[in-house]
């Protein structure tokens, strides 16, 4: 099939941006990341260069890959990353736009890579559970029911590609930071924080420029992993009452 | 010859680990303020020592090529991790875990390591869940276990098929604690590119800033490399995109050894290539062999038939299949280890009874298991003479809960129904035994310099077991390195902050400086990729899943001709000073050719077969692997030299386990 890309280019972030038009021959069974090497080989055969994309496992794992392709954050498919995207889902003739995220807590760094480390300092205002290495007692002394865990388990599967962000008009982290919030709110070994980590986590993401939430739902429609905006409504309430219940600075 | 001598502590083999740690010399905590550690990489092994050490105290600088250091490739590791917990009481313990691992790496590991893994392997279950990992459990609230290749009890805990995630976020999540502690100063988008010595010790590292081309120094008491595998000099393999040799071989170069590196694990159950633009191969975990029955058809002409598409699976009939790993080794079907697994398949479809176009794929079925699960769980809910649609429903929904995203990736990537039709799977290189030579420290040759994870070749031997890179990785980063790198600290409480403005330093970075240039200004025409594309199909066609010696000097001819034109034709666009990913790429292939070479060189010394070492020349009359004991029960640890490595040997001592042809029949 034959295919006309619209690329974001831009060379810093302290630099403008444009769209720039190539076109490109794929087959169906390609990924729409190989698609873009096959242009980016072609590109640097004619000494031009390459545009900069992010990726690295391929499967739909690491969080790695962030494009936003004719307007939706990993592309048409529903619960997919984009290197899990393949050409069977385009056709012959068609225009496709492919944008970096768009945020201010996400700044560009070159064509369609971003800096997503606001992500990361998020986590470390208080993502984790306080234990050193050797402090645990035997993984069974505490039972876990299994559907409880398994909520857990649906939260701690976020891969933090930043998707929720940029589908939200308000660019807001609020999906990201509650999946991680109430991944380790439901486990009993992480309870015991949990009035202070979700303080401490909001504040962060409110200082790192992100935008406030309004109901909008579309991060839970573009996330890859298919993450529920029931944490976000679990986060709110968990919020309120550790907000009312404490007076100490986080 | 350089003397490897492997530091294993006196004593019974089951007391040595613990009567070692009560005696080995400690840091103070006061001098533990005073000295620095670099830990470069971020997966399992280096994010979960760079956490522990700075929980310790010391000042850790940890590194990481990623824009964070969650994305570690680790992330990726699906079906498990290993534990000799017993919690299924079905005979399971410390020795088995042990003996399993030696065994299922052919005799060609070292037994104190590994039994060192195998006590470890219950202090990471308790790690994980006490940090909220969410590991999968039962109606009781309690760890559930499966199997894998290689074992007959079930001590494989799991979190769904994102295993490698959960723990890795586990880790992460203890290493972002010590970040905001400032315990631990965190660089990412950092490329070590070289190894600074001083005095003969590890001091330092030069790393490239990838955002702005900067070269920078980063001087330290030690260095710990934990930067996984080199599975990439196949250009197609399992491993990220990403994934390199390069801060390895940078080491190798500095004089640190390369022990087994023709030890590359080729994993049975991946999705088939389908294109010359393919970029990486995906695996499906073997978790999955569980369930799934591996086949092939009987009949050449109905391969062929389904090949021209005329014929599907469906269409053969149950007597005309051959579930040909339930028939060579009844003991173990399906699950048998990797290597043998991959063989196995080479050999169906050599047959000429491969079911892809390319004739490069077999079938795993999930058919008769989706018709079991579905009888139980029609009987559990009460449905007496339930029909063919409801078996087949409710057998879809148990397949589903336990493998999900797995059907849910094969149908993304295949386009193909893996709850109606049986998966194509090939074999695809997938992890590396081989690594950096450590002691029993996991401290390599070169003083003051370690090797964790994937990164070294201490514990797998030539062939690992399924659901044990996660084990290993977390192992040495949790429980072993905290310990060890003590013998090496305690003896430098006295030596001040290195300094990097040291004439080591300056060449350090000059160096490096030197070979960006080399690469910029080589000013040809083929890109870095296309190299690395044809690096990797030379070492797969000649030293992929069967070797020969014909072949393997072939491969080394070609792999150094390769190197010649690298050098004369090489392309890289953009400058040095800025974000370049194809000076990225350029960097790591340089370092490839010549790993790719010494891979090689290692295969052809090997003569014999063992584990994912299969040289076609020595294999028994049924078509497995033939070990050479009397000549080749040591490790092969390789100095780098441009005209020919340098072999260094270091004698296994088997004292616990008696050397058998290994047999899962």
């Amino acid at each position: 099939m034959k295919l006309t890309l619209k690329v974001w280019r831009q060379k810093s972030k302290d630099h403008s941006g444009s769209f720039e038009n190539h076109t490109v021959e794929a087959h169906d069974h390609m990924s729409f990341l190989e698609m873009m090497d096959v242009l980016n080989e072609r590109l640097v055969s004619e000494k031009k260069e390459p545009i900069a994309f992010a990726h690295d496992c391929r499967e739909g794992i690491c969080g790695t890959c962030n494009m936003v392709i004719n307007g939706k954050p990993h592309g048409p498919l529903g619960g997919t990353t984009v290197c899990q995207l393949h050409m069977r889902e385009f056709n012959d003739g068609d225009v496709i736009a492919i944008e970096p995220w768009r945020a201010k807590a996400f700044p560009v760094i070159k064509d369609l890579v971003v800096d997503r480390s606001s992500f990361d300092r998020i986590i470390q205002a208080g993502g984790y559970i306080s234990v050193n290495t050797g402090q645990a007692q035997d993984a069974n002394a505490i039972p876990i029911e299994k559907d409880t865990a398994a909520q857990a388990m649906d939260a701690a599967t976020c891969i933090g590609c930043g998707a929720c962000v940029a589908a939200c008009p308000n660019a807001s982290a609020m999906l990201f930071t509650s999946a991680k919030v109430n991944h380790l709110a439901l486990l009993p070994q992480g309870q015991v924080e949990s009035p202070r980590r979700v303080r401490a986590m909001v504040k962060q993401m409110d200082e790192e420029g992100f935008g406030a939430c309004s109901n909008t739902g579309a991060c839970e429609v573009e996330c890859p992993k298919e993450i529920s905006i029931e944490n976000i409504a679990a986060m709110n309430r968990m919020y309120v009452s550790a907000v009312i219940g404490s007076q100490d600075e986080v | 010859m350089i003397n490897l001598d492997p530091k294993i502590p006196k004593g019974e083999l089951g007391e040595k680990w613990s009567q070692y740690r009560g005696t080995m010399n400690l840091v103070a905590p006061n001098n533990k303020r005073r000295i620095d550690i670099i830990v470069v990489g971020t997966g399992l092994a280096g994010a979960s020592a760079a956490a522990t050490l700075g929980e310790l105290g010391y000042n850790v600088k940890a590194f990481t090529f990623h824009d964070s250091p969650r994305r570690a490739h680790s992330i990726a590791a699906q079906g498990g991790i290993n534990a000799a917990k017993n919690y299924q009481n079905d005979g399971d313990s410390i020795y088995r875990l042990f003996y399993d691992t030696i065994k299922g790496g052919d005799y060609r590991s070292r037994e104190a390591n590994v039994h060192r893994l195998a006590e470890v392997s219950v202090n990471i279950i308790d790690q994980a869940v006490a940090q909220g990992v969410p590991l999968a459990r039962e109606y009781g609230g309690l760890l559930a276990n499966r199997s894998f290749g290689g074992v007959q009890v079930s001590r494989t805990f799991y979190a769904k098929g994102q295993t490698g995630q959960q723990l890795l976020l586990g880790a992460y999540s203890a290493l972002s604690r010590q970040i905001a502690l400032g315990n631990v100063t965190m660089y990412n988008r950092h490329e070590m590119v070289d190894l600074v010595k001083v005095d003969g010790k590890a001091r330092g590292i030069i790393t490239r800033n990838l955002l702005n081309g900067k070269l920078e120094r980063h001087a330290a008491h030690c260095v710990v490399l934990a930067t996984g595998g080199y599975g990439n000099v196949f250009y197609l393999s399992t491993n990220a995109m990403g994934c390199n040799v390069t801060a390895a071989w940078r080491a190798v170069h500095r004089g640190a050894l390369m022990a087994n590196p023709c030890y590359t694990q080729i994993h049975p159950t991946c999705i088939p290539q389908s294109g010359d633009y393919q970029s990486k191969l995906t695996l499906m975990s073997e978790s999955l062999r569980n369930d799934g029955r591996v086949w092939v058809p009987n009949k050449v002409e109905d391969a062929e038939a389904i090949r021209k598409g005329s014929k599907t699976a469906l269409d053969i009939p149950e007597a005309d299949r051959d579930y040909y790993l339930e028939r060579r080794y009844p003991a173990f079907g399906n699950l048998v280890p990797r290597d043998v697994a991959s063989r196995a398949a080479k050999v169906a479809c050599d047959e000429g009874k491969g079911v892809v176009s390319t004739g490069k794929a077999v079938y795993l079925d999930f058919a008769s298991a989706i018709e079991r699960y579905g009888k139980s769980a029609a009987h559990s809910k009460g449905i007496d003479n339930p029909g063919k649609d409801t078996v087949t429903k409710l057998g879809e929904e148990v397949i589903a809960a336990k493998y999900g995203n797995l059907f849910d990736m094969y149908v993304k990537i295949t386009g193909e129904d893996p709850y109606k039709m049986p998966m194509k799977i090939y074999p695809a290189v997938h992890y590396t035994m081989g690594g950096l030579w450590v002691d029993y420290n996991l401290e390599t040759n070169v003083p003051g310099l370690f090797a964790l994870g994937e990164c070294n070749f201490s514990d797998h031997g030539a062939n690992r077991l399924g659901a044990s890179a996660l084990m290993q990785g977390l192992a040495d980063g949790y429980f072993v390195i905290p310990y060890t790198i003590g013998q090496f600290l305690s003896k430098e409480i006295r030596t001040p902050k290195i300094s990097d403005q040291t004439p080591e330093f300056e060449a350090a970075q000059n160096d490096s400086q030197a070979r960006i240039d080399r690469l910029m200004n080589i000013g040809g025409e083929q890109s870095a990729e296309s190299f690395h594309r044809k690096l990797g199909k030379i070492v797969w066609e000649y030293c992929g899943m069967s070797r020969t010696e014909e072949g393997l000097n072939k491969g080394r001819a070609l792999i150094r001709d390769l190197r010649k034109e690298f050098y004369a034709d090489l392309y890289v666009p953009g400058t040095s000073t800025e974000f370049n990913p194809e000076l990225e790429k350029a960097l790591r292939v340089a370092d490839f050719l010549e790993l790719g070479e010494t891979l090689m060189v290692d295969a052809l010394n090997r003569n014999e077969s063992c584990g994912g070492h299969f040289r076609a020349e020595y294999a028994s009359p049924e078509g497995e692997a033939a070990r050479n004991d009397k000549d080749y029960t040591y490790v092969a640890a390789w100095e780098w030299n441009d005209t020919d490595p340098i072999l260094h040997r270091e004698n296994l001592e088997f004292e616990n386990v008696e050397l058998k042809t290994r047999s899962y029949k």
